[in-house]
């Protein structure tokens, strides 16, 4: 699937983490900003690349703000912007829930 | 070489600095000389300068050690004023030996290191854009850390030797009669800089209040004195010390404040004439809260309170709670302003309050010792130190020397974030597992197993779970995740010492 617009969720709370999804051309890229980055920067990629293949999203450029976001959240903001950035937000795909 | 708590010291380090390893808790009863200032015979006619130019020029040489203390904390004006003298006078290789930084004073700290006026430092801790500095490798020999208890030791044996101390004042007279209780920039205990006062070679004193002669109570007498200079302002009261005193309203801090109580008043020493020591901070301050109900409840009173004073703790004083404040430091205005009018708020120097060199300190006598934590690890280590990524951040304050109370006990959250506090091995070892008896998290608590006494007195609680320290330990990872290692480089940017004056552990560079 192709990323059909950029779309954004999350915020910049703490313990939130903000992604944004734009259209890409040379597979997953990342932007990744952190306070845990150190420990935690491949386990944030990790996640969201799974969720990113759950909907067959094979190119996009993610730009990630992470302020200490555990696992749930990052899976849970990366799903909806996925669906927001595939225009299925009306109508989500609840198999990959 | 590996130390009592399994870390790497290497032996270029132990030799560079002729220290050795840590090799366990207890002191035992070593004789030590200790040292004696020199001092400038006057008859106290001629003490006040006119300004801090003055002052620098006179007593500041090249290659010297020079201290201050950190009671006006982030309100604190003396210190950037005396070492924008000392830099604009071109000095160089000076050892600056604070009782600690505080923020206000990183910018000034970087630029010295950066002009070469500052070649070494030894403080209690540094946080903010000099930790971060000086965790990239910005000072070429590495940062000495010592607790408040051990910088009065290493003073009173001559290993921190002070050539000029710059101590600001909020009152003196002009002869140098000083007391931190009045004026407007009050902050009450003088606590740490009564050991530069009475080891300094050249004490100045840096003042905006010059009082009728003979200024009283002297926390600080004439016979210390050499040089007074007058100066605008000293501090900003505002910063000082935190305004009013709210107690916390975070449900994870109040059920962490709530089951330190339960921990102590379950234990064998809560009984009349009890002590204790609580820090400030959210869930400490809550502690003091509920303790005194309990106290109230069970009809006990306790004897002393210890350490860095707050108002909740003066308000069990004039309810008759406690009988004696023994106050090195006070966190805020009301434990401050309290002390002048107060007989039973005893000022303590830090020898008195923590050192292990002398004939007694407050801390050998400590019942309950309640102190926080950056993390803690299966060994019950503590680190209060280094970030989660590694770069220094943090203070020893008083934490070794408290830790060695009957009963201490760390109130830290599971998890900060993503960040577990729980953790299998700590980034730098400050205080040993050894003196750490409890773990108290939101989710229950964790007693060192070679405290069996406790294991058994606090078993049957209602409300209490008792963990393991790895069963916590896991429980963190598995709400966080696995954290990959820290990566340090292999130069040593901090030493962390004991007590005793041993080496605890060292801090590397950071890798980024």
């Amino acid at each position: 699937m192709e990323i059909k617009k950029t779309a954004m969720a999350g915020t910049l709370e703490s313990s939130d983490v903000q992604i944004m999804l734009s259209q890409g051309s040379d597979g997953i890229t990342f932007d990744l900003v952190s306070d845990v980055a150190k420990q935690f920067d491949d386990a944030i990629k990790a996640t969201i690349t799974a969720v990113l293949a759950l909907y067959g999203v094979d190119n996009a450029e993610v730009k990630v703000v992470d302020k200490g976001a555990l696992d749930m959240v990052i899976k849970a903001r990366a799903m909806t912007a996925v669906q927001r950035a595939l225009d299925l937000a009306d109508e989500p795909n609840w198999e990959v829930m | 070489m590996k130390n009592k708590v399994a870390r790497d010291i290497p032996d270029n380090i132990l030799k560079q600095m002729t220290r050795k390893p840590f090799n366990g808790v207890t002191y035992g009863h070593p004789i030590a000389q200790r040292v004696a200032p020199k001092v400038r015979a006057t008859t106290g006619r001629d003490k006040v300068l006119s300004s801090i130019d003055e002052v620098v020029a006179k007593t500041v040489a090249d290659g010297m050690t020079i201290s201050f203390h950190h009671h006006f904390r982030e309100g604190d004006y003396v210190f950037n004023q005396v070492m924008r003298s000392i830099i604009d006078q071109g000095y160089h290789n000076l050892t600056l030996a604070p009782s600690s930084l505080t923020n206000v004073m990183n910018d000034i700290v970087v630029e010295a290191i950066k002009k070469g006026v500052v070649t070494n430092i030894t403080s209690s801790g540094m946080r903010g854009s000099l930790g971060d500095a000086v965790s990239h490798g910005l000072l070429e020999n590495p940062v000495v850390f010592r607790s408040h208890g051990n910088r009065a030791r290493a003073i009173e044996q001559g290993e921190i030797k002070i050539d000029v101390a710059f101590l600001g004042v909020p009152n003196s007279d002009n002869a140098g009669n000083a007391n931190g209780m009045d004026g407007d920039a009050a902050f009450g205990s003088l606590g740490y800089a009564l050991i530069d006062a009475q080891y300094a070679d050249t004490l100045v004193l840096v003042t905006d209040n010059i009082k009728a002669y003979p200024n009283t109570p002297a926390s600080i007498k004439q016979t210390q004195v050499d040089y007074i200079v007058k100066v605008d302002a000293v501090g900003d009261p505002e910063k000082i010390g935190s305004g009013a005193t709210r107690f916390t309203k975070d449900p994870k801090e109040l059920k962490i404040a709530k089951t330190v109580n339960d921990v102590i008043i379950n234990s064998v020493y809560f009984k009349e004439g009890f002590s204790f020591q609580t820090g400030s901070g959210g869930a400490a301050l809550a502690v003091t809260r509920f303790l005194r109900q309990a106290m109230i409840n069970n009809q006990i009173k306790a004897s002393f309170a210890l350490g860095g004073i707050t108002k909740p703790t003066i308000d069990l004083l004039n309810e008759g709670l406690v009988a004696r404040v023994m106050d090195v430091q006070d966190f805020d205005k009301g434990a401050a302003e309290s002390m002048k009018d107060n007989r039973q708020q005893q000022e303590i120097d830090a020898s008195w309050y923590a050192d292990p060199a002398n004939k007694g300190a407050m801390v050998d006598q400590l019942d309950v010792a309640i102190l926080s934590a950056l993390e803690i690890d299966t060994q019950f280590n503590v680190n209060v130190m280094s970030g989660s990524d590694g770069i220094i951040r943090g203070a020893i304050g008083g934490h070794q020397d408290a830790a060695t109370a009957k009963l201490t006990i760390i109130s830290a959250p599971l998890v900060r974030g993503r960040i577990a506090t729980i953790v299998p091995n700590v980034t730098t070892v400050i205080t040993p597992g050894d003196s750490i008896d409890v773990v108290v998290t939101e989710i229950g608590i964790a007693i060192n197993p070679k405290r069996q006494d406790l294991i058994e007195q606090l078993s049957h609680v209602p409300g209490l779970p008792i963990y393991t320290i790895e069963a916590l330990q896991q429980k963190a990872e598995k709400i966080v995740g696995q954290a990959k290692p820290l990566v340090f480089t292999d130069r040593v940017v901090a030493v962390a010492e004991y007590r005793d004056g041993t080496v605890i552990d060292v801090i590397k560079a950071v890798k980024d």
